[in-house]
């Protein structure tokens, strides 16, 4: 379905050329088709692969359908719909999903942002420092994963436990006794990094002169934070809220290496992964997919509108 | 020199020394464990300066009779740069018809793009697996290519569209004015001020190509898995096997790492689709 359209770019590209050697008053409808030429070839292509396969989801989501009883095939109308949200297993995994989301969000924004006001400052060795902070977001989410699970909680001789027998502490079984906990340490781990390049990127936009007035002024470092930090970076701090929870709603790698869903990690991006890949009911989890886009939709308004008025606020400055 | 200006001055540099190190602990260890054997590797407490050996490298490329990475590296190459240069090559024309030759609405467009990047994987996933499954493309290198191309379109459209707009128009138009044309225009005027955000762009599709696991985990077994998937192997424990692990992470991590420090200065640009300079 996708190999026409990924082969369609070389004359899109030769279309712009054709334009250039036409004379300023060629027709107007030909010129306008020329301008969208160029874009034509990407929309279609998005077009084709990410909405007809969700418009397939949902025409899926409304139907009983279990891969392996393909026969027993029948529309429900929301019998599926129903079915996720009474399930308490696909109830808990709505939950978890949120809990997971919002606990990692919110730690590594803060971590994020006191990193970032650290690495404003002037002091030796900043560059070095800043490259040290960015490496867990470099490492490859399920190597990642593997090494929260088996290098650094292993019960026996993983390195938490090997730190805290020096000083005599108790040797717990990271992921069995806190496992949602684990999952959440991990990814704040690796999203912090993320969320500190926003904020530091927001840090450096302000304006020195500004600061400088209101230190002439006689304001201390604390007003200047609460009165000209914070406000200058609250859209900072929103963008990076809002793709943050974009990307970890979608987490798959994390719960999959550390859990593999058990122990209550289970979130709902796993939870379709297994009603679909493992217990073949097709409806159902066409149906938990579509909640999961419900949900995306909610979080997105919110993103466009933060993404929009930055970017606004870009063209009117250049 | 009070505690307090000591504080001031030198003090909250050590505070984000500290914060660096332990940032980066994990990944230190790691690149320290997996160059230990596999005894020296689980011992509680840790052994920081045990002898240091390639056995995990070797074990890890097949040499204690595992299966070899090889197959799943040449994948996720092959699965990223093609995806990669197929973004670019869908990317830059459409940016261009959104910055530097704008249609109407353009705006409009671009958030059309900025929405399905918003649409979870989970979205298609199943009707891209039983249509995998329907024709030859389970298990097949090209599927991941068409589908990691899309993943990664909106993000380069976005940010080729914040670099291609800091081309000013009035230099275009001088050129067109002496008589440049279009090409001549796109290789002379816009590539030299473009290139360096588009070979980060590049980076910044390459990372997200390499690190996908979803998508491969359903629709690719033996023939196209990719290096996640290889990983994944390691999910259970196997005994004695943490050098092994650490090994297969980090050589798997590499290429990220390296390209994501090569596109250090690009990288929240990237992540925050253009909107953050």
């Amino acid at each position: 379905m996708t190999t026409p359209t990924t082969a369609t770019p070389p004359p899109a590209v030769s279309v712009p050329r054709a334009r250039a050697a036409q004379s300023p008053g060629a027709p107007g409808r030909l010129r306008v088709w020329a301008t969208r030429a160029p874009l034509l070839p990407a929309l279609v292509f998005m077009i084709v692969v990410t909405q007809l396969p969700f418009v397939a989801t949902l025409v899926i989501s409304f139907f009983d359908w279990n891969a392996l009883y393909p026969d027993a095939r029948q529309f429900t109308w929301f019998g599926n719909y129903a079915e996720v949200l009474t399930d308490p297993d696909l109830r808990k995994s709505v939950l978890t999903t949120i809990l997971l989301t919002v606990a990692v969000v919110v730690a590594s924004l803060v971590i994020g942002l006191a990193l970032a006001l650290l690495l404003d400052r002037r002091f030796r060795g900043r560059g070095l420092v800043r490259t040290l902070l960015i490496a867990p977001f470099l490492v490859v989410p399920v190597a990642a994963a593997l090494l929260w699970k088996h290098v650094l909680y292993n019960p026996e001789y993983g390195l938490l436990n090997g730190l805290l027998h020096y000083v005599g502490g108790p040797q717990p079984d990271w992921i069995s006794n806190t496992p949602l906990l684990a999952v959440e340490v991990s990814l704040i781990w690796q999203w912090t990094p993320f969320m500190m390049l926003i904020l530091l990127a927001g840090l450096q936009s302000r304006s020195p002169e500004l600061i400088e007035a209101a230190r002439m002024d006689g304001a201390g470092p604390w007003q200047i934070f609460r009165h000209l930090t914070l406000p200058h970076l609250r859209r900072y701090l929103e963008l990076g809220a809002l793709l943050g929870s974009i990307y970890i709603v979608q987490n798959f790698d994390a719960v999959f290496t550390l859990t593999s869903g058990g122990l209550g990690t289970a979130n709902l991006p796993y939870t379709v992964y297994q009603t679909f890949y493992q217990a073949h009911e097709n409806g159902l989890a066409s149906a938990a997919g579509v909640l999961v886009v419900i949900g995306s939709i909610i979080i997105a308004t919110f993103a466009l509108r933060v993404v929009s008025s930055l970017f606004r606020e870009e063209a009117s400055r250049g | 020199m009070t505690l307090s200006t000591f504080f001031r001055t030198k003090g909250l540099g050590l505070v984000a020394w500290l914060a660096g190190i332990v940032f980066f602990l994990p990944v230190a260890w790691m690149a320290l464990t997996s160059f230990h054997s596999e005894s020296d590797a689980a011992t509680n407490p840790p052994s920081w300066a045990a002898s240091l050996t390639l056995d995990g490298y070797r074990d890890f490329f097949g040499a204690g009779g595992g299966a070899s990475p090889w197959p799943a590296l040449i994948n996720s190459t092959v699965a990223s740069v093609v995806s990669t240069l197929c973004v670019l090559l869908l990317a830059l024309p459409a940016a261009y018809a959104l910055s530097i030759r704008p249609v109407r609405k353009w705006t409009d467009v671009l958030f059309f793009f900025l929405s399905t990047k918003m649409l979870p994987v989970v979205a298609g996933l199943l009707p891209l697996y039983l249509f995998a499954k329907n024709t030859d493309f389970l298990d097949n290198i090209w599927l991941l290519v068409i589908l990691y191309t899309s993943m990664n379109l909106p993000i380069a459209v976005w940010m080729m569209h914040s670099f291609l707009s800091e081309v000013p128009v009035a230099v275009i138009e001088a050129a067109q004015i002496d008589g440049a044309r279009l090409p001549t225009v796109l290789t002379r005027v816009v590539a030299p001020i473009a290139l360096p955000g588009i070979a980060a762009t590049s980076l910044i599709c390459f990372i997200f190509s390499w690190n996908e696991l979803l998508f491969a985990r359903v629709l690719t077994g033996v023939v196209a898995q990719t290096a996640p998937v290889f990983l994944t192997g390691f999910i259970t424990s196997q005994g004695l096997f943490l050098a092994k692990v650490c090994a297969a992470s980090l050589v798997i991590s590499l290429p990220v790492l390296a390209a994501g420090f090569a596109a250090q200065d690009k990288l929240v640009q990237g992540l925050s689709l253009g909107a953050v300079k």
